[in-house]
């Protein structure tokens, strides 16, 4: 009866739906504000991957406002999986020696990579959000083959902030220094397609990387706790 | 309805039929079960269809993406940009929603003792 | 030729989340859901979208499967 009654309401969705989809054809995007920050983005912010540009530039205080939510949700999440029981010390089962000796070999180089994700997120696709993404599995492999060992708290909380601080740091700068809005590009452009150009948004992408690595790292840590 | 016919339909409609394939299996997943997780694990099918259909609503035909990975590429027929960044964006936040989700969902199993959402309601406290 | 293999793609990520919705065994239907994640990843590359391809791979397929499957193991791991 209830999945009648579900299907009955997905299918008058559909139909809404595909209605709706008749006016969009599939390959014609007509949007003229994306082809003015094709046509002028490089000139404006210096960035030569255009979506790194709307994301920290054009965008920038949306992402401000994200990463607030992601602050938020693993405060949250820190907050009702909290409990004030003690904690038991148990005895861990270690993991086999393959596994324990690829986790420590792969361990480094994926942290690497993470970092080159977010080091050169506007020059090649990737950025902050990725390159951290990637950091916090690395943790995610150091939980599954070394037990038992776990980030510092107090370490993983301070990388995060630090990293919120800078964005915010460097977005009043800009509105004190260029004057005009929020996050505004101060710093020199340099030339197109080296590592050192586009002005702020290297550094706004390495302190975004650092926030949601350890952001990520920490919630996959409160939510493995005392689970074992 | 001859091959041609059937290529062109493909080329207008296969990334819709996707994206609205994942949306609605994600919704009667979130309508149908009743397993908290099942829920949960709905709503993230559902947020991925979602992102599908918005980045495929800014494609367009032959396009390129959106880098200017050498001083050579001209800007023309590059694909949107804008909703490519909201998707971005998108991803990250749900990630975060989805792990808060699930730890409201561990802790009413350590009350409950069930993840039954009829049970849950009928025990109440 | 590249419309045949998009739509290979497709018809496959439609049967992976149609076997997240079957299964009884969780994790198995979060693995199915890893799967989605992961085709969808490769749809995005298709679309023109590598950076949304690399965050899809790098959060969808990895970490959100690493969240289930240590809330799975913090309750039950099968429905009813």
């Amino acid at each position: 009866m209830r999945s009648i009654i579900s299907i009955f309401l997905l299918v008058v969705i559909a139909w809404g739906m595909i209605t709706v989809l008749q006016e969009i054809p599939f390959g014609s995007s007509e949007t003229r504000v994306g082809q003015r920050y094709i046509d002028q983005g490089r000139e404006e912010t210096g960035a030569a991957n255009i979506v790194t540009s709307v994301v920290l530039n054009y965008r920038g205080f949306d992402t401000l406002g994200e990463i607030t939510v992601l602050f938020v949700a693993a405060i949250g999440l820190g907050a009702v999986l909290s409990t004030n029981r003690k904690k038991k010390k148990r005895e861990i089962e270690s993991a086999s020696l393959v596994l324990y000796t690829g986790c420590r070999f792969l361990f480094p180089l994926i942290l690497l990579f993470g970092a080159y994700i977010f080091i050169h997120g506007h020059l090649t696709p990737g950025g902050g959000f990725q390159g951290g993404a990637i950091v916090a599995s690395a943790f995610v492999l150091v939980y599954l083959g070394c037990r038992g060992r776990r980030i510092s708290e107090t370490g993983s909380k301070a990388v995060e902030s630090l990293g919120g601080l800078i964005f915010i740091g460097i977005g009043l700068a800009g509105l004190a220094v260029g004057g005009r809005y929020f996050l505004s590009n101060f710093l020199p452009k340099g030339e197109l397609n080296t590592l050192f150009s586009a002005g702020v948004i290297p550094i706004l992408y390495i302190a975004i990387g650092f926030k949601v690595g350890s952001e990520l790292a920490g919630v996959i840590d409160h939510l493995i706790e005392d689970s074992e | 309805m001859d091959i041609q016919g059937v290529i062109h339909f493909m080329q207008n409609y296969t990334y819709y039929i996707g994206a609205f394939g994942l949306i609605f299996i994600g919704l009667f997943i979130m309508l149908v079960k009743r397993n908290l997780i099942k829920v949960i694990l709905g709503l993230s099918i559902l947020e991925t269809g979602v992102n599908l259909f918005l980045v495929s609503v800014g494609y367009i035909s032959k396009g390129t993406a959106p880098i200017f990975s050498n001083a050579s590429i001209e800007g023309k027929s590059m694909v949107d940009p804008v909703p490519q960044a909201l998707v971005l964006t998108a991803i990250v936040i749900g990630v975060a929603v989805l792990a808060l989700a699930l730890s409201l969902a561990v802790r009413l199993y350590q009350h409950y003792g069930t993840l039954d959402l009829r049970q849950i309601r009928e025990q109440r406290w | 030729m590249m419309i045949i293999v998009v739509s290979l793609f497709v018809l496959l990520m439609l049967v992976a989340a149609v076997a997240a919705l079957i299964f009884k065994d969780l994790m198995s239907a979060v693995i199915a859901a890893c799967m989605v994640s992961l085709i969808a990843s490769i749809l995005f590359y298709f679309l023109q979208a590598p950076d949304v391809a690399m965050a899809e791979a790098s959060i969808g397929a990895a970490l959100i499967t690493a969240v289930f499957i240590v809330a799975i193991r913090r309750t039950e791991r099968f429905e009813e």
